[in-house]
């Protein structure tokens, strides 16, 4: 991902050094944690556009599902947040204030011109620095603030006695489903260009690779 | 010295005692009638002085003792419900007997015919906005009707002396909610209530509706009607109860836009479908929120826009990628 994209020459293959950035934990967790979003995402949109004529999965058999892949995932979200705090892999997440907003623009200034001129990423991976400025602020966001609200949102949804009646004339719960939803959307927006960004790498297919073998393709 | 100042303050005792005692056996004597509501009529407190209370006084002709018995529940009636009931106006004997003026009452009293619904409002000019007829067709149609028959009667329900029309005006549907409900588990919820109409043993209701996902939530969301009987259009509430195999049980029925809540408990209130602020069904959401059925139209709207973009985005910036990558190619 953090190359021009499809090179695909021998001579490139031969340049090729690895990294181990993704420990066994890690990439466990990840696909657990994709699969649980996976379905999540899969049966919130059921539930929300519930139509008794086009039923995407029966109501009750997704409020189940969402529940079961919700409490896991929270379980899930805890095993990360351990790994952040207490393991090597903390130190990913850090933002260092000191020039980063000109990286951060600097990348994005690549994703958007530079990496259909050919030019090479400006960030190199390394075992200090395994996300790019602007991963690193898309999965801080995500991981730290649009995830936690997800799972709280959905526990209180869970419990719905916990929620406060009223807000000022609302319901409690119609804004904390609300807010459920939107954290939800943000989620299944951020899952689509994942998956996308996953494809800029030494070719289309690296860093997928990267993630199922822990090493990273460094093909410069 | 002591015994003067004792016998002072023994004296002082006393005193009060002599003046204070009246008061409280005044309030104790008249506390029956304290109970009834200074707005009910007069010809109402000869009545409610006994049918108020939880016990009774009347003076046994045959020995001339004064007497005090227990007031049966059934018997008796709160006076400040009974003066916000939608009947409450009525005076005792415009519905009973006029031998019930005569205390003790004669036995005769206990065989009077109970006046129903259609006795006062059926084929009445004054009374078409209830639709009593399409009531008395939906109830006789009702499982309650078809197997119960002669033992029950809207009054079953409807408590006469106690019933409030509260589902045309209600704004607070949490509390329109607890008090249909009640009806319903005044039986359903009571074996000895239960017992006096069917011989056997009450279904448990928590467990009967095991199945129901945040069970507590729906029954302090939603009646019980709106499940168990067919709406019809013609009627604000529902009266053709259901048997419980053909009771609502796909959660779509409620939980889309095209919500049946919202031609039962919230029928009053859907004049529109949609608010100014695009919530679908906006009447429900002041109180509850149903996933389905409280979709909002802007959000909806702006959600598929930005997935449309990204989509968008996403292809363009591939589509450039691979332009991009067969001029290398081609350079190479």
């Amino acid at each position: 991902m953090h190359h021009s994209g499809m090179c695909n020459t021998e001579d490139e293959k031969m340049k090729i050094k690895k990294l181990y950035l993704y420990p066994l934990w890690l990439r466990i967790w990840h696909h657990v944690n994709a699969v649980l979003m996976i379905l999540l995402i899969a049966t919130g949109l059921s539930m929300q556009y519930s139509d008794p004529a086009y039923p995407l999965i029966r109501f009750d058999i997704a409020v189940k599902i969402h529940n079961i892949a919700g409490i896991s995932l929270t379980a899930s979200y805890f095993v990360f947040l351990a790994g952040v705090l207490f393991s090597s892999i903390g130190r990913y997440y850090v933002v260092r204030t000191e020039g980063f907003l000109t990286a951060f623009i600097n990348h994005l200034r690549y994703y958007l011109f530079g990496i259909f001129r050919g030019e090479k990423s400006p960030f190199k991976v390394s075992e200090e620095n395994k996300f790019n400025p602007v991963q690193l602020i898309t999965y801080n966001v995500i991981m730290h603030a649009i995830a936690p609200v997800s799972f709280l949102t959905g526990w209180a949804l869970i419990f719905p006695e916990t929620i406060v009646l009223n807000v000022f004339g609302y319901s409690g719960i119609m804004l904390t489903s609300l807010v459920h939803s939107i954290a939800g959307f943000f989620i299944s927006i951020f899952l689509l260009i994942h998956l996308y960004v996953f494809t800029i790498g030494g070719n289309p297919t690296s860093n997928f690779k990267s993630i199922v073998t822990g090493y990273h393709e460094d093909h410069s | 010295m002591l015994k003067q100042r004792l016998g002072k303050r023994m004296r002082l005792w006393v005193k009060w005692v002599i003046l204070i005692a009246p008061v409280f056996a005044g309030c104790l004597i008249s506390n029956a009638t304290e109970n009834i509501d200074p707005q009910l009529d007069v010809s109402h407190h000869e009545c409610l002085r006994c049918h108020g209370s939880n016990r009774y006084n009347f003076v046994d002709p045959t020995s001339g003792e004064s007497v005090s018995l227990k007031m049966y529940e059934e018997l008796r009636i709160d006076p400040m419900q009974y003066s916000k009931a939608t009947h409450g106006h009525f005076g005792c004997t415009d519905c009973h007997s006029l031998d019930y003026e005569i205390h003790p009452h004669p036995i005769s009293v206990k065989f009077e015919p109970t006046y129903l619904c259609m006795d006062c409002h059926g084929n009445d000019e004054r009374f078409v906005s209830f639709n009593f007829e399409t009531i008395e067709n939906e109830f006789n149609a009702s499982i309650h009707a078809e197997h119960l028959i002669e033992r029950f009667s809207c009054w079953s329900c409807h408590n006469p002396h106690t019933y409030k029309s509260i589902a045309r005006k209600a704004e607070n549907i949490s509390g329109t909610v607890a008090y249909d409900n009640s009806m319903c588990l005044g039986c359903h919820g009571d074996i000895s209530h239960y017992a006096v109409l069917v011989d056997r043993q009450p279904t448990n209701m928590l467990s009967k509706h095991d199945w129901l996902p945040n069970q507590s939530l729906h029954f302090r969301k939603v009646r019980c009607i709106d499940c168990h009987a067919q709406t019809n259009d013609e009627l604000l509430v529902a009266h053709h109860v259901l048997p419980a195999s053909k009771a609502v049980r796909k959660c779509v029925e409620c939980h889309s836009t095209n919500s049946i809540l919202m031609a039962s408990l919230y029928k009053h209130l859907s004049v529109e479908r949609r608010n100014e602020y695009g919530f679908f069904n906006a009447a429900v959401t002041n109180e509850a929120y149903i996933i389905g059925a409280n979709r909002n139209y802007y959000f909806n709207l702006i959600s598929v826009i930005l997935f449309v973009l990204v989509l968008t985005a996403i292809s363009i910036h591939a589509s450039l990628r691979y332009v991009q990558y067969r001029r290398r190619k081609n350079e190479n």
